[in-house]
């Protein structure tokens, strides 16, 4: 196993490097998205509420690697030429901006009612309440569950290996098949995974217990 | 201290795993293969499932088709007998070589070039089929052959764990190569043009452009590429018996006519210059 990191560290840094940089975009991405479409979720219009339903439940209820596969082959066939990188990493975004959305909603429901109609009547107006005194908690609430959400979206973006995005799966696959030692080249691949989520997993906690 | 421990449990899991999955590997590496299929009447092969011509799988009857497979039928009863069953296990490039090393196969005959790297790893018969490496791109493509692709910028799509890839790094070390998981999705990413051409074996390629009319072979063959079966290694008995077999295939005229039963009737395939 020394032979074959000393011999393949290169395309395996490369890989790790470019997971991470998937993750990082993506994570962000699905932040900024899936809040904004929890909010639609939750809202007073009914239009805006079934947009925000529609996108949650479209989302959500498609394989990933069907969502990659659509932005890595339909895309290019008509809009725009994109590559496995691009088209996994908006494919895992919008996937996971699903799932925090409706994590995110779930959060903002269980604030109690009072603190809207409190802010309310203390003049905010709609969105400052929700900017100041509802997100603030509901963020606190989904600390748990949104940490499991970026575990998995780490782990998601090897979906970048079925549209040859050159991450860490990729590479992983492609030394394996080289060498063909298998074995131990996957068992190198799922440390450096370990490598970026025990981090991620340990710095959730830590938030966790600061903010509780 | 508690998470030193942590740490150290977790590493003996991991090593644990490792250790239990290596050794199933030599556990398997032991036995005599054909010993044991004289006594089952009965040979797995691992085969293609994705490639016309070769391997492919009837969608109406799930049943793999194609010169790979009926040489791999003839070949079974000449060992085996009349009765000698034939069992195939649909296989990638980059699966096969692991269902090999693990048991789950006895032989594969999946286009698989013989190689110095691969005979590291696994015992090759005779080759029973020589193909060549070549191109296939849209019609009316400006790329005609392998030097048009040297270039920075091009990009050509092959299937990973195949050997035609790592040909590019040699033939045209300019282009990017993209290396998908099989025929069928590489094909589809040559048509939402994330590749300027499409590279594996020409008698692939062939079926392929059969199967889409918009696409070509072009440029000839830049490589030469024997397909043999691959055995584990330590299975002598076994390599000998199938390179018994295949010279009878060969000798009594079925490798022939399977010959001409599959690449008779396709377009630019000389197959008069492979008959054995």
């Amino acid at each position: 196993m020394a032979h074959l990191i000393a011999t393949q560290w290169q395309p395996l840094l490369m890989g790790l490097w470019n997971t991470i940089l998937c993750s990082i975009i993506a994570l962000i991405g699905s932040m900024i998205i899936g809040t904004l479409f929890a909010l639609l979720e939750i809202s007073q219009t009914r239009i805006l509420r079934v947009i925000g339903k529609v996108y949650v439940e479209v989302f959500r209820n498609i394989p990933l690697l069907v969502i990659t596969m659509a932005f890595f082959l339909i895309i290019p066939m008509y809009i725009a030429k994109i590559n496995g990188f691009t088209a996994g990493t908006i494919g895992l975004t919008l996937y996971t901006s699903a799932f925090i959305a409706e994590t995110v909603r779930a959060g903002i429901n269980s604030v109690e009612g009072g603190q809207l109609e409190g802010a309310l009547s203390n003049g905010m107006t709609y969105h400052q309440a929700m900017r100041y005194i509802i997100l603030p908690q509901a963020f606190r609430v989904v600390i748990p569950p949104l940490g499991n959400q970026f575990i998995n979206l780490v782990k998601n973006s090897s979906v970048l290996a079925f549209v040859a995005g050159f991450d860490l799966m990729y590479q992983g696959n492609l030394i394996a098949n080289d060498t063909l030692q298998t074995i131990p080249t996957y068992f190198i691949v799922g440390i450096m995974y370990l490598i970026i989520t025990l981090p991620l997993s340990y710095y959730m906690r830590h938030l966790e217990k600061k903010l509780a | 201290m508690k998470r030193l421990w942590h740490l150290l449990g977790l590493g003996t899991l991991l090593a644990a795993m490792l250790l239990t999955l290596s050794a199933c590997g030599q556990s398997v590496a032991k036995q005599d293969v054909l010993a044991r299929d004289e006594q089952s009447k009965q040979i797995t092969w691992g085969g293609k499932s994705d490639t016309r011509l070769f391997g492919l799988e009837n969608i109406r009857t799930g049943k793999l088709e194609g010169f790979e497979i009926d040489l791999a039928k003839a070949m079974t009863k000449k060992i085996l007998g009349p009765n000698g069953k034939c069992v195939f296990v649909p296989v990638t490039s980059g699966t096969r070589v692991p269902l090999l090393k693990n048991g789950n196969i006895d032989a594969i005959m999946a286009t698989m070039t013989i190689t110095p790297e691969r005979e590291k790893q696994v015992d090759f018969t005779h080759s029973y089929f020589d193909a060549g490496q070549s191109l296939l791109v849209k019609k009316g493509s400006p790329i005609k052959n392998i030097h048009d692709l040297n270039r920075p910028g091009k990009v050509v799509l092959g299937v990973s764990g195949s050997n035609s890839v790592k040909n590019v790094a040699k033939h045209a070390p300019k282009a990017r190569v993209l290396q998908l998981s099989d025929y069928a999705q590489a094909m589809t990413a040559l048509k939402s043009k994330q590749g300027d051409a499409l590279t594996t074996d020409n008698g692939i390629l062939y079926g392929m452009a059969a199967e889409n009319p918009g696409y070509e072979v072009v440029g000839g063959n830049f490589t030469k590429e024997p397909y043999g079966i691959a055995v584990n290694k330590n299975q002598e008995r076994f390599r000998n018996k199938l390179n018994w077999a295949l010279r009878e295939v060969e000798r009594d005229g079925t490798y022939n006519r399977l010959l001409l039963k599959w690449f008779g009737n396709v377009k630019g395939f000389n197959y008069q210059e492979m008959k054995r």
